[in-house]
């Protein structure tokens, strides 16, 4: 099929997709986007969590014919090249990334929380951050620091515009 | 994961169509047990019918009172509804239970319903599992079998249904609408999963040919006073041990009306009438609610792993119901 979809705002269009293979592997293999992670490959981990119509699932368990016609957001997405985001500035800044292969899902899962909170206008309780990042699994086991990071993420962001 | 052919079902009459003439024809929703078990070979279908953009993903209010939750409404969108939340909080809670964010964000109701069970064995290709390789056996009894289920097993299979929502939603009496081309039928979702028996792999009372549309939900005027609480080995993103959805209404002290059901110990969502019996007109004590727990756990068989789970059970009804008297319902 010729997949055509949004993804990061530009439109994509990628010929020769089969419908089953996963829109992970059509935005890491096809399309140059190598930021969501493949782990698991079970919707275990949430290493490939993107956006799909504005809210975070597994990239690993959507198939390529699903994503026609949609809107995809990446962690390369997040900011503008050159730049951080800053929930990326969080996380550096928290010390939440040891070998890295989760931060990109937990960048997205965090942005995602982050800007429902703020759309509720309040900052998320911790018990609230643990849930809401429960399907992001860091096996370096840095979720203290992580934790710091959204801490840090939704205090920068409470004061920018909706 | 084995190729197959893919169809993007653009209405519900060519999935209908597709599902009728094709056996090797598996429905694509969410995709988040679908998809698993393929990459695991436990599913092969040859054709893989997506009907993830039909227009099936409406919450609509009854004339009488109740909710007609579409197939295809997702799990994220089904708990945070305003009128799941203040009329059948137990749904809520129940759906914000299970799996993670991105996973809820995905699945959907009618793929909640139709998820397979987690016992490690069916999704073991080298294992004995009646319900993958019928007559192959069952490797969970004699072996790994702390998370399975005490009511309503067979010597054949004591895998567990894997649902939080679907135990809410059998005990608020919900009615599973479904289609085919034949026509369109309800079914009590108390009816659709049917026991083990000698055939674990016949899970549901669908046929082949049939699609499940919607859900329906009476008007309850007792699930507004309505609770979910999961015990499981963490705190998130964990299947029940055990889990107990609750409704009551008590009158000076006396229990006037109770919807009772559980999770996690049974081969399928289990209503617990033998329990609501007991409690309706009894008094909304402890002790009385103990005593109703142990009717319905009568039945229950225990194994060396989980036996645990039968007193397990018994204090998870006592608690729900507990705090319902003293807290009322949430959401």
């Amino acid at each position: 099929m010729r997949l055509t979809c949004t993804v990061n705002g530009d439109r994509h269009e990628v010929d020769d997709v089969w419908e089953g293979e996963s829109l992970l592997y059509v935005l890491r293999e096809r399309m140059g986007l190598p930021g969501s992670k493949n782990a698991c490959e079970q919707g275990e981990c949430g290493s490939c969590t993107v956006y799909l119509d504005g809210v975070p699932v597994c990239a690993c368990l959507v198939a390529a014919g699903q994503a026609q016609g949609r809107e995809v957001g990446t962690v390369e997405g997040l900011a503008g090249p050159g730049e951080l985001h800053p929930v990326q500035e969080a996380f550096l800044e928290a010390g939440a990334v040891q070998c890295g292969f989760c931060t990109p899902g937990l960048l997205v899962a965090t942005d995602d929380l982050v800007r429902r909170s703020r759309a509720e206008g309040r900052r998320p309780a911790d018990a609230e951050i643990r849930e809401a990042l429960a399907g992001n699994l860091c096996r370096c086991t840095g979720y203290e620091k992580i934790l710091d990071a959204v801490r840090l993420a939704a205090d920068r962001m409470a004061g920018e515009a909706r | 994961m084995r190729p197959f052919t893919y169809l993007s079902a653009p209405d519900v009459t060519t999935a209908l169509r597709a599902i009728a003439t094709e056996p090797g024809a598996r429905l694509l929703a969410g995709g988040t047990n679908l998809v698993d078990l393929m990459r695991q070979d436990v599913e092969r279908p040859t054709t893989v019918v997506d009907i993830s953009t039909l227009p099936l993903d409406e919450v609509q209010e009854l004339p009488a009172g109740g909710l007609r939750i579409g197939a295809l409404v997702r799990n994220s969108r089904l708990a945070a509804h305003p009128a799941v939340r203040s009329r059948y909080p137990v749904l809520s809670q129940a759906v914000l239970s299970g799996a993670s964010g991105q996973l809820r964000n995905m699945a959907t109701v009618g793929g909640n319903l139709l998820q397979r069970t987690r016992c490690p064995y069916f999704a073991d290709g080298t294992a004995a599992c009646n319900k993958r390789d019928p007559g192959s056996g069952c490797a969970a009894i004699g072996g790994f079998h702390r998370g399975s289920a005490v009511l309503g097993t067979s010597e054949h299979c004591i895998a567990t249904h894997p649902s939080d929502m679907a135990v809410a939603l059998v005990a608020l009496d919900a009615v599973v609408e479904v289609q085919s081309l034949r026509g369109t039928r309800r079914i009590p979702l108390a009816e659709l999963h049917v026991l083990p028996g000698d055939t674990p792999d016949v899970e549901t009372a669908l046929d082949p040919d049939e699609l499940v549309t919607a859900v329906e939900l009476p008007a309850l005027p007792v699930a507004a006073s309505s609770r979910y609480r999961k015990v499981r080995d963490r705190a998130s993103f964990a299947f029940a041990l055990v889990s107990v959805a609750a409704a009551m209404e008590v009158a000076d002290g006396t229990v006037t009306a109770a919807r009772l059901a559980l999770g996690g110990v049974a081969a399928r969502p289990w209503r617990a009438h033998l329990a609501e019996r007991a409690l309706v007109g009894a008094p909304a004590t402890e002790e009385d609610f103990r005593r109703a727990a142990t009717a319905e756990l009568a039945t229950a068989v225990g194994r060396p792993q989980n036996a645990f789970k039968i007193e397990l059970a018994r204090r998870t009804v006592v608690a729900t119901l507990h705090q319902l008297t003293t807290e009322g319902g949430a959401a």
